[in-house]
């Protein structure tokens, strides 16, 4: 035993000293230090739960979205006694496949997100860089509105253009835009104020280029990185904005597999005895998106942009 | 001061007006009125007349005048689907309900909020602050109605500690509050950690640790009442966005508040109903804007002279 001892100390005394190298090895050291680096739980949770269904929901759903049996309604998940494995989160009360839906739902949250996000991007950027580098009544102006649309409650001035014009994802769409464009001008406002003052703008001036050249060419690029920040930080706010509004039944209208919409179908069941699936999983699926895209924003913008990260 | 304050009630009025210019024009974009008025064997002559005794033959801009001028005196007009009912008495009826949750909400987030902003500022980059932090995350995304939803069916359906919808006991309030406040938790612990942070670097917290007062006086006594400045004013905004926040959770827990009516009658296209209720909110929440705005003004100086 003593010389056993004997013999292992010096070896674990010359393992321990270099935790640099040891974390090098392929083990959870190694993975725990990388993900500290790169922010792979949020990325991995994306894949599985966004992205990859949302892409490709065709292939992989186990079942259509739209169509179910009335043979197969309320099944329960596999776990639970009656659950079978067709259908690994049970099924809606027309004995739709939840997990099938879930699938679909995450392309109709991936679409509205991007789109919403990206026409409101283009538009508060366009504003924002424009009011920024002209300055005087343009910029006044353009404050006031950001100012109003800030102050307008979105949720309400959703309800009452569904009510005008009806549900559709083009309603849900403009909504978000209308609430979303005003946060875009108002940081790139800020940001294109602060690059108008640096030297190779006014050399750029000085050479001769036109205001449009200038504001594409030379103030954009500066302000990219912090649009993109934004962007990212926005994607889970807008997947819950448009739930809750599908949830109300002002967003995406049935039978489109909306996560919202599916929670506002299980949700006479909740007080029922068979049925808490309904609402559960399609509830927990926007979470899981949320959370890992708010981790995932907040790494890129100490990454990025660290002037925006809050203290 | 004044100035700054002047601006802000202009631009205050102004952000009032456009949304009322919003709200008319999607009314109008809704369709023909006369289609809802009139019964199917009207001839065009009564159709002719209804419509100058309603001022729809009017100019659109006056017709908006007219509504604008309404409006200021609250009157919306009667509900459709609740026939012989003032719009805004059904408003007013169920004003209080809401502000009642919002108000509960509003403790709900503060008793959770100030005590993990503390501990997180004082403990900061320990194990406190990590979970402070994983609790701002949930807090942000977690969607409120589901949110609801599992309270509820945890709580009230299989523990049946409480009901599960509709307002009837003490108990009855308890889970919409929750659910409502949990969100803004997330915002006020950051408010509060923040200002705390920066209020433990100051000389006088130094004096104080120096003169020997205990810790726990030092956080709570000497750090606390100064950090809460700037959360306190923020109160204002909270309550504000907890009001439009109960629109999902009224209709998740039957709450009769102003949030249930207006999706209630968004479905029934009772668009009397929703006008007032957009109105009212929005006075509420923009004043609540506007009050924050003047009460930050007064604190930090910084503001109202930039």
């Amino acid at each position: 035993m003593a010389a056993d001892d004997r013999i292992r100390a010096p070896a674990i005394a010359e393992e321990t000293p270099a935790p640099p190298d040891a974390a090098r090895g392929i083990g959870v050291g190694r993975i725990m230090s990388e993900a500290r680096r790169y922010p792979v739980f949020p990325i991995l949770l994306l894949l599985i739960v966004l992205v990859i269904p949302a892409a490709f929901a065709d292939f992989i759903a186990p079942h259509d979205p739209k169509l179910g049996s009335l043979g197969s309604k309320l099944l329960p998940p596999v776990w639970m006694e009656g659950g079978t494995t067709e259908h690994l989160l049970g099924t809606d009360r027309v004995g739709r496949d939840i997990l099938t839906r879930i699938m679909y739902g995450a392309r109709v949250s991936v679409v509205t997100a991007v789109i919403a996000i990206f026409i409101a991007g283009i538009l508060g950027t366009t504003m924002g860089i424009v009011a920024g580098y002209t300055g005087g009544m343009v910029d006044a102006v353009v404050m006031r509105l950001v100012d109003i649309s800030l102050s307008i409650p979105i949720i309400l001035l959703a309800l009452v253009l569904v009510a005008a014009v009806g549900a559709s994802m083009g309603t849900v769409i403009t909504v978000l835009v209308l609430l979303m464009w005003s946060r875009y001008a108002r940081l790139v406002r800020g940001e294109t104020l602060a690059v108008r003052v640096q030297d190779f703008i006014a050399r750029a001036q000085v050479s001769g280029s036109s205001h449009r050249r200038i504001m594409l060419r030379h103030v954009f690029p500066n302000v990219f990185n912090s649009i993109i920040v934004l962007a990212t930080l926005n994607v889970g706010f807008v997947i819950i904005l448009e739930s809750t509004l599908s949830f109300l039944g002002a967003g995406i209208p049935p039978p489109q597999p909306a996560w919202g919409l599916m929670v506002a179908d299980g949700r006479v069941l909740i007080t029922s005895p068979n049925g808490w699936w309904v609402a559960m999983f399609p509830g927990l699926a926007i979470m899981l998106v949320v959370l890992s895209m708010n981790l995932l924003g907040d790494w890129l913008r100490d990454r990025l942009d660290p002037k925006q990260r809050q203290v | 001061m004044q100035r700054y304050i002047l601006v802000r009630i202009v631009q205050s009025i102004l952000a009032l007006l456009v949304l009322t210019v919003i709200v008319f024009s999607l009314a109008r974009f809704a369709g023909d009125p006369l289609d809802v008025l009139l019964p199917l064997e009207a001839t065009v002559e009564d159709a002719e007349r209804v419509r100058a005794a309603w001022g729809l033959d009017k100019p659109v801009y006056v017709q908006y005048f007219k509504f604008l001028g309404n409006a200021l005196t609250g009157d919306f007009g009667e509900s459709i689907k609740h026939r012989d009912q003032q719009a805004i008495d059904l408003v007013f009826d169920r004003l209080p309900n809401t502000a009642l949750l919002a108000g509960l909400a509003l403790v709900v987030a503060t008793v959770i909020a100030v005590p993990v902003g503390v501990l997180s500022a004082v403990k900061k980059d320990t194990v406190f602050d990590y979970l402070g932090k994983i609790l701002a995350l949930t807090g942000q995304s977690l969607p409120a109605f589901w949110l609801g939803l599992v309270l509820m069916w945890i709580f009230a359906v299989n523990l049946g500690l409480v009901p599960t919808s509709g307002k009837s006991g003490v108990t009855s309030y308890i889970l919409p509050a929750i659910s409502i406040g949990w969100f803004q938790v997330a915002a006020l612990m950051r408010l509060v950690r923040s200002s705390m942070l920066d209020v433990l670097d100051t000389e006088y917290v130094k004096l104080a640790r120096i003169k020997g007062v205990s810790e726990r006086k030092v956080v709570w006594k000497h750090c606390l009442r100064n950090a809460a400045i700037a959360p306190f004013t923020y109160f204002a905004l909270i309550l504000g966005s907890l009001m439009v926040g109960s629109v999902s959770i009224e209709f998740v827990f039957a709450w009769p508040g102003v949030g249930l009516l207006a999706v209630d009658s968004t479905i029934a296209r009772d668009f009397p109903v929703i006008q007032a209720v957009v109105i009212v909110f929005c006075v509420v929440y923009i004043t609540a804007n506007l009050l924050v705005d003047i009460a930050y003004a007064y604190v930090d100086p910084r503001i109202r002279f930039s």
